[in-house]
């Protein structure tokens, strides 16, 4: 999969490698092979200055591993890694041009924020003052400012979200890695936070990694998707194709979560491509619309007394048994994958070609800021 | 509570801690309550005669003067250094325990505590063949520095410190064990080296287990006995200690040993509430 596609804006300082004869490519070439005991990670990254890239999936995939071994916090038993030409398989943690937001974020609760973010400024040589002055400016810009002499355990989940990618940020690394950046959080501030991130992302202009186990934030936040399972890659490419095209179960179970990108209008989203999504959230403007397939209940009939908000005509495409559900991939004014028990579906004599209504209740979408 | 206004408002929460189990009520059967309470007088009548028979009329008399004060502050002073020394040397050595793997931990660690369980008497011998006049050590420091330890103040402090010091150990070492690596990790990734990773993060966040240790290294100290006379013997003014002071006191002026008991055992009960939030309210 060729996905080093052409970024508009040239990296901003090329780094040429030091007589490795290696073109000065901006961004990121890793192979990572990591080995402990029978475990045996072997993944192969590559993007260019300004991608954002998940690592995604399931526990133990060995996706923190990874992440650890791109920061040199685990050394690499074989393969390589190189940063806008550099090598840096040998360089230790503290010399390597990366930053990292962890998954509980790491906060020192000794120190307060504005001392958090000026911690690596300060142990890369800049003088106190200064480093001080630079970590003022990086939690003014991510809306921080006014809890600069906070303690962490004063912050918020999302205000302690933004400090530390404040922190990482600060020594403007060449490579920003976070794990699990939204795992800490709950399912509210997830939401916000998920939007700001997004923004932070697309403004960073080195390459991001992120680790997640979670395919919305994968999705929202990545352009680009490495699906690991059990220390290998087994799929990758833009999120939508792999949304299309799932290869393993896994994956499958993954997408199975049905994702829209549109126009906000109030409680209103009009999609690319004509539909409208009845949402809880008011929003305006470039929005998105997710909701599981659970949320979607079928009809064969038109429903009359129904309270859901969205009613679409649809037809079957597909059954599929998931464990103890059935799969139904529809057709029609909105392409979408619904779930239902198997007795709901012989009762409601589901075949490929059948004709039926979709409802989904505004309260069981989600939207949010594109 | 009848119906006034505010009981409506602060329903609930009753006075006292909050959200702490309460004990059963009655019922704790005979052969463990009798036993039990034997224990509790046996620690506390001690004391308890320690108050009793103190002069309280000859106190201030006894307490003025001029060998109390000198032995008083010696052992103050002594403690603390020794305490201070066990903090400089003992500290990285709980990191080394805590942090870093290698061969033979297990056999450092019990070398380590072994303090904690030696006579000091045996301790204080140890120390005089270590570095007295012919020590092992000593016999060099003599004859290069012309430092000479034992007997003298300095020898105090040693004592004390080669006693007290496990105590700062194992604490730290627990307390570092109970903090997370993953701080040292995340200051790595910021650009600090080890030590500054060390200096700046862990060294602020195990502050409390440090503080901890070093009273309990301290009372130690303070109460150090065997290793001392042993290893520095019984000079007024120079390394008698208020320990090796009451003892004297007692074959002389068995009064103003009780005197001396009773200021020990103010300071052990000042430490002792000092620590009241650490080891106290342990559930």
């Amino acid at each position: 999969m060729t996905d080093t596609e052409k970024n508009e804006r040239p990296p901003a300082e090329k780094t040429p490698g030091p007589g490795t004869g290696v073109p000065a490519a901006g961004g990121l070439d890793a192979r990572l092979v990591v080995e402990r005991g029978a475990f045996r990670l072997d993944v192969t990254l590559s993007a260019a200055p300004g991608d954002v890239v998940a690592l995604l999936g399931p526990n133990g995939a060995g996706k923190t591993t990874a992440l650890r071994a791109l920061a040199g916090l685990v050394p690499l038993s074989g393969g390589h890694l190189r940063l806008d030409g550099v090598e840096l398989d040998r360089t230790p943690p503290e010399s390597r041009p990366v930053g990292v937001v962890f998954q509980d974020y790491l906060l020192f609760p000794h120190l307060t924020a504005l001392d958090n973010v000026a911690f690596g400024p300060r142990c890369r040589g800049a003088s106190r003052a200064r480093s001080r002055a630079q970590a003022a400016a990086w939690l003014e810009r991510l809306g921080l400012a006014a809890h600069a002499a906070a303690k962490p355990r004063r912050l918020s989940g999302g205000q302690a979200q933004r400090v530390a990618l404040a922190r990482a940020l600060a020594t403007h690394p060449r490579l920003l890695l976070l794990d699990e950046p939204l795992a800490a959080l709950d399912a509210r501030t997830r939401l916000d936070v998920r939007a700001q991130l997004r923004r932070h992302l697309a403004d960073f202009e080195a390459v991001a990694v992120l680790v997640t186990h979670d395919p919305l934030d994968a999705m929202v936040l990545a352009d680009h998707l490495v699906v690991v399972e059990d220390g290998h890659v087994v799929q990758e490419g833009a999120p939508s194709h792999i949304a299309r095209r799932p290869r393993t179960d896994y994956i499958a179970h993954l997408v199975g979560l049905n994702l829209y990108r549109g126009q906000a209008a109030g409680h209103t989203v009009r999609l690319d491509d004509g539909p409208v999504i009845t949402t809880a959230e008011d929003l305006t403007g470039p929005a998105f619309v997710a909701f599981p397939p659970s949320a979607v209940t079928l009809h064969r009939d038109r429903p009359t007394g129904t309270s859901a908000r969205n009613l679409w005509r649809c037809e079957v495409a597909g059954l599929e048994t998931h464990g103890d559900r059935i799969r139904a991939d529809l057709t029609g004014e909105l392409p979408l994958a619904a779930d239902l028990t198997t007795v709901a579906a012989a009762e409601l004599d589901l075949h490929p070609g059948a004709a039926v209504w979709a409802t989904v209740k505004a309260t069981q979408t989600h939207a949010y800021h594109d | 509570m009848t119906a006034s206004p505010e009981t409506g408002a602060a329903a609930g929460p009753r006075t006292g801690g909050p959200r702490r189990p309460r004990p059963l009520r009655g019922g704790a059967p005979l052969p463990l309550l009798v036993p039990a309470l034997i224990g509790l007088a046996f620690l506390v009548l001690p004391l308890v005669a320690l108050l009793v028979r103190a002069p309280w009329t000859s106190m201030p008399e006894l307490l003025t003067s001029t060998e109390v004060w000198q032995a008083l502050r010696l052992s103050l002073i002594c403690a603390t250094a020794a305490t201070a020394v066990s903090m400089v040397i003992g500290v990285p050595l709980a990191w080394l325990l805590a942090r870093v793997e290698f061969p033979g931990r297990g056999l450092v660690r019990a070398l380590v505590t072994l303090p904690l369980v030696l006579p000091p008497v045996v301790g204080g011998v140890a120390l005089l063949m270590a570095l007295g006049r012919n020590g092992v050590v000593g016999r060099w420091l003599d004859s290069w520095f012309g430092l000479t330890l034992p007997f003298t103040t300095t020898g105090v402090v040693l004592a004390e410190a080669f006693v007290a010091m496990p105590f700062l150990v194992i604490s730290v070492e627990g307390t570092l064990r109970a903090a997370d690596p993953r701080y040292e990790e995340a200051a790595t990734t910021l650009g600090a080296s080890r030590f500054t990773a060390f200096r700046r993060v862990t060294l602020p966040l195990i502050a409390p287990g440090i503080a901890a240790g070093a009273v309990l290294a301290w009372a130690r100290a303070l109460g150090e006995f065997g290793a001392t006379i042993t290893f520095a013997g019984n000079f007024p003014g120079r390394t008698q200690t208020m320990p090796l002071a009451v003892y004297l006191a007692l074959q002389s002026d068995p009064e103003a040993a009780v005197a001396l008991s009773l200021v020990l055992l103010a300071v052990s009960i000042a430490v002792l509430a000092g620590l009241r939030d650490r080891w106290m309210t342990a559930s």
